[in-house]
């Protein structure tokens, strides 16, 4: 075999995973005898070692960083977008504040008239609507802005939207309890939240749409 | 790990800058290395490591994602550092290629590091000889030689990096091989 072309030939085949069965024969046989050939083997084999512990080399400080910061800019709703599901309570808490500054209690405020859905027979102090004794209301009533006191009976559902129903008691008897009685169900909204909640489950709801 | 890289390819692609921080952090060290070793100074390695990042994310939707992403960040690295190579007006070469540049570079490299003990600074001048004897060869097998040994790639995976023949990729392999026999066979 010749030793420069094809030896030295087998012994990179053989590096490279390449080397047939009869070819590994071959070559091992003719190493055997050839002691040039052995040298020239065992320095392919030590140069690929030493090649392994080339030295190692950092990237400089801050790579990573500097790379980010030129990256060109990303699309403005997908930041949000993950900063808002990063910060889910901080998200509500900036959603909150924003309502805030954004004016929604002052505007809501402004609407504070009294609404109520029917008046006869219905007597008004102030902010409070008191159903009388003996007056029996027929229907669903709806009080907006104010408060009620249900002396006599209500037939039917009592809505009440940023007012409470009041318990008047009759002290002179000693006893605490509601004299009148709602023969159907009370529902009482405080508008203002219900409102926000109502709002920041929308956003929420467009947040994580995309 | 490969897995992980996968993931965050999915969500740079959807648009999610943050998730390239994390694979601009697992490869800096890797594309940093095979741009020192192929360019041969610190000062154009930081520019072309940087500038194969940031083409790999403006580009990151032509990128296949049944391929694997260092074949495809070790391609776009390795033809700007030949680009690199090519541009070079002759006296900066000769300027990159005086002696003791490299050094001065890689011992400021080194000096940040943490100092080893007595016993394996020898080495440590062992491995930067080997460094250099690498630096020195022909970029064409230099490229093989540090993306075969020093990356793990397959032959396939570096036919498929610098895009040539697995045939030329194993002639220039054998090349590079003797060429560094030679070189380190008095070490
Ligand atoms: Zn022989």
């Amino acid at each position: 075999m010749n030793c420069n072309k094809e030896a030295v030939e087998l012994m990179h085949k053989y590096l490279d995973g390449d080397l047939s069965k009869p070819e590994e024969t071959e070559l091992r046989v003719h190493l055997e005898d050839c002691e040039a050939c052995q040298t020239h083997f065992h320095e392919l084999k030590r140069t690929i070692t030493l090649i392994h512990s080339a030295e190692q080399i950092s990237a400089p400080k801050n790579f990573t960083e500097n790379v980010m910061q030129q990256l060109p800019a990303e699309k403005k709703r997908m930041r949000y977008s993950r900063w808002f599901k990063a910060h889910p309570i901080l998200t509500a808490a900036a959603i909150f504040f924003v309502f805030m500054i954004s004016g929604v209690f002052s505007a809501w405020n402004q609407d504070s008239e009294l609404v109520v859905s029917k008046q006869e027979d219905l007597i008004i102090q102030g902010d409070t609507v008191i159903v009388p004794e003996g007056v029996t209301v027929e229907g669903d009533l709806l009080v907006k802005n104010g408060n009620l006191i249900v002396n006599g009976t209500v037939d039917g559902n009592v809505t009440l939207i940023n007012g409470k129903l009041l318990e008047e008691s009759i002290e002179s008897e000693g006893l605490m309890a509601s004299v009148g009685e709602v023969n159907g169900e009370l529902k009482m909204v405080d508008q203002v939240f219900e409102w926000i909640w109502y709002k920041t489950k929308d956003l929420f709801k467009g947040i994580f749409a995309f | 790990m490969d897995q992980i890289i996968r993931e965050k390819i999915k969500l740079v692609k959807k648009g999610d800058q943050s998730a390239y921080e994390d694979v601009v952090s697992f490869f800096q060290n890797k594309i940093y290395q095979h741009c020192f070793r192929m360019l041969g100074n610190a000062h154009e390695a930081e520019d072309i490591a940087q500038e194969a990042f940031i083409r790999a994310y403006v580009n990151i939707h032509s990128f296949d994602d049944k391929r694997k992403f260092s074949t495809w960040l070790y391609r776009i690295a390795t033809n700007l550092t030949i680009d690199r190579i090519r541009k070079r007006k002759p006296d900066y070469y000769l300027d990159a290629e005086v002696k003791g540049t490299d050094g001065l570079d890689m011992y400021s490299q080194l000096a940040s590091k943490d100092r080893l003990p007595g016993e394996e600074v020898e080495s440590i001048e062992l491995q930067r000889y080997i460094h250099q004897e690498i630096s020195g060869l022909p970029p064409k097998y230099r490229s093989i030689i540090m993306l075969r040994y020093l990356e793990e790639f397959s032959l396939q995976e570096i036919s498929d990096i610098l895009d040539i023949p697995l045939g030329t990729v194993k002639t220039r392999i054998h090349r590079g091989r003797e060429a560094l026999r030679k070189r380190l066979r008095h070490v």
